[in-house]
């Protein structure tokens, strides 16, 4: 299914993978066997109508959920047989997450609610401390370490999640609706932002959304129907362009029509 | 490590729900506040009457007429015999009473002292001269009374500490001045160590005079056979190790002295400290039993409490959680946090009961003046021990539930 193979290991191998709900005695096939591949440095977007099955998969790509059936390997290991605890690990190491409504800890500063994910996988002290300063600066939050979520802005809130998603250096960053709590004028910063993040530092992200502007950032388009994969289509690299455009436009305060024609 | 970072999350989230924390608490707060306060209590309140008793001198036998339990004496058909100086003598006979070191005879009366048209009245007991050595009772003025002045009937006396202050408000030096008991002019020659209150009343409200002056020249109280009656026979151990044997040795000849016939009751007591105290320390371990009840009790409602509060506070928190899980929280993780919360929630309560309960016993203390509370490390540890384990198995249940939510449910939870 991979529609680039040259060799190399994907960093998501989906093969036959099916889901099965028991809801009393009725049976629901949220997934019917989907199979998908994606590389490291790949962008993508999955996408798809509510009921489609796309947060079945999500839940099941972003190892909070184990398959009923078939394969699913990440980066080369195999993790649909795994327990919870087995999970977290998994979770903790490998994926990052973004979420539409940021889940950042109350109360706690953005430096702590980096740190998170490094406490929870054993990394203390000082370098806890660097590797979430770090974090914060790629997302240009370097100057406000100590802010907590309250003081922020909504941007500012989805960047704090994005160094979080960001520090434990995971393989890929899966991030459900991103853009969904944000303006148009926000969002088109927070996608800039991923987008230079894959660039610079080639990290695989997989978007979860219904929202086709934000289709427009990636490599690579999953439509989900039916607990099947409708189509994978490869776009052009455009949407880099598209998207400094958008970034321009955005900041001369005239943006969000003019993105829209340009990137359609 | 782990563990650090739970704790440290615990206390955020405890400090930034300062009003409900503290109310969750209160059930604890007031649990051991209230044990620590009436153990402390409880403990000076017993210190200072062991210290009572140990005043009334070491090894200390005493006999008295009649039987203590058998009610009051002017209830009974046959009156009391009373105890007299010829039984004192015997039991401070080594060839009878082999364990007896040495004896002294009280008879106690009420009095009138009177100086300079100022009276009071006291208790006054007329003594043997051995009775300051027998009661380990030193005095701070003159010295007391000899067997010479005992001898010849010398019109002396000796106050108590209180009674000095009564009748010698100047401080003036009371001895060789003159003061009238029950009207008959006394040389003062001395002045008693200051004892407070104790069991049989305040020692030092009262006058000591030669027990011989008293019965022939103020009291006359003297048996048929013209035998001095007395109060009380304080007889020393040799060691206290001895007390049982003493006791016996004493029975058996005062039995024999007062014509008692066998299988009839002793119709005198031999009490030693030892059984006073231990009259003391039932009621003292009966007022344990109680305040163990209380603190079992607020301990049980105030775990209920944490329980409470905990089950909604992981319900509050549930997409904390499954945040939490999904950047990598495994089950034990999101376990031990929360019950180090309910730890700390209880250990937190706890602390300020105890500081509470101190303060209090330290205010009680203040207010009554006579004792000083102790508040006992071991009371201390054993609280906060308790209310720890407390909050550890009352946060059992709400934990292991925060520690198997779904994190998927979790995250979409509103």
């Amino acid at each position: 299914m991979a529609s680039r193979n040259n060799g190399e290991t994907p960093v998501v191998s989906l093969r036959d993978i099916k889901k099965i709900y028991q809801m009393g005695d009725v049976e629901v096939r949220a997934l019917r066997g989907v199979d998908i591949d994606i590389f490291a440095g790949e962008v993508v977007a999955i996408m798809g109508p509510s009921g489609s099955g796309k947060s079945t998969l999500m839940n099941i790509v972003g190892c909070l959920d184990v398959p009923s059936e078939g394969a699913y390997e990440l980066d080369g290991q195999d993790v649909s047989r795994l327990k919870d605890d087995q999970l977290a690990a998994i979770r903790n190491h490998k994926i990052g997450f973004v979420f539409q409504s940021f889940n950042l800890l109350p109360r706690t500063t953005a430096l702590a609610n980096v740190e998170l994910p490094l406490i929870y996988g054993g990394i203390g002290g000082r370098q806890r401390r660097q590797r979430a300063e770090d974090a914060l600066r790629l997302v240009g939050l370097g100057d406000r370490l100590d802010h907590k979520p309250n003081e922020l802005s909504g941007g500012q809130q989805q960047r704090v999640a994005i160094a979080r998603a960001l520090v434990n250096d995971p393989s890929m960053i899966l991030a459900d609706e991103p853009t969904g709590n944000l303006d148009t004028k926000t969002s088109v910063e927070i996608m800039e932002l991923f987008q230079r993040l894959n660039e610079e530092r080639g990290i695989t992200i997989v978007f979860v959304t219904h929202n086709p502007e934000t289709a427009e950032y990636c490599h690579r388009v999953v439509r989900v129907r039916d607990g099947l994969v409708e189509s994978d289509e490869r776009q052009t690299a455009t949407a880099g362009i598209y998207a400094h455009g958008a970034l321009h436009g955005a900041v001369n305060g005239h943006a969000p029509i003019a993105v829209k024609e340009k990137g359609v | 490590m782990k563990v650090i970072e739970a704790m440290r999350i615990a206390l955020r989230a405890l400090a930034a729900n300062k009003l409900r924390s503290i109310l969750t608490m209160l059930g604890i707060i007031i649990g051991v506040g209230a044990v620590i306060a009436l153990m402390s209590i409880g403990r000076g309140v017993e210190k200072y009457v062991t210290d009572q008793f140990a005043g009334l001198g070491s090894n200390l036998l005493f006999i008295a007429p009649g039987q203590i339990s058998e009610g009051p004496p002017t209830l009974r058909a046959n009156p009391v015999k009373s105890l007299t100086l010829a039984d004192m003598n015997a039991v401070g006979d080594r060839s009878l009473a082999p364990h007896v070191s040495a004896v002294a005879a009280d008879f106690q009366t009420r009095a009138t002292v009177e100086r300079n048209g100022k009276s009071v009245s006291v208790q006054a007991s007329a003594t043997t001269p051995s009775y300051p050595l027998v009661r380990s009772w030193k005095t701070t003025t003159g010295s007391y009374f000899s067997q010479l002045d005992s001898d010849e009937r010398q019109r002396v006396v000796l106050l108590g500490a209180d009674t000095y202050k009564d009748l010698f408000p100047n401080g003036d030096y009371p001895v060789d001045q003159t003061v009238q008991v029950n009207g008959m002019n006394f040389r003062v020659i001395g002045v008693m160590e200051g004892k407070g209150g104790g069991p049989g009343g305040n020692l030092d409200k009262s006058i000591f005079l030669p027990l011989t002056t008293a019965q022939d020249r103020l009291f006359k109280q003297k048996n048929p056979n013209g035998e001095y009656k007395i109060s009380v026979i304080y007889a020393s151990i040799d060691d206290a190790d001895n007390i049982p044997l003493a006791q016996e040795e004493i029975s058996q000849l005062m039995r024999e002295r007062r014509g008692v016939q066998y299988l009839d009751q002793d119709d005198f007591s031999i009490i030693s400290q030892n059984d006073l105290i231990a009259v003391f320390g039932d009621i003292l371990g009966a007022l344990t039993i109680f305040l163990g009840a209380i603190a079992a009790i607020s301990l049980l409602v105030g775990g209920i409490g944490i329980m409470n509060i905990m089950l909604v506070s992981v319900t509050e928190r549930t997409r904390e959680i499954g945040l939490r899980k999904a950047v990598g929280a495994k089950r034990a993780d999101v376990l031990i946090q929360f019950l180090i919360e309910a730890m700390a929630l209880a250990a937190v309560g706890g602390i300020i009961g105890v500081t509470l309960g101190w303060g209090l016993a330290r205010l009680v203390s203040t207010l009554f003046g006579e004792f000083q509370a102790v508040v006992g490390a071991d009371a201390v540890i054993t609280s906060l021990v308790v209310a720890t384990a407390v909050g550890l198995f009352f946060g059992i249940f709400p934990a292991y539930r925060a520690s198997r939510l779904n994190p998927i449910d979790a995250l979409r939870y509103e």
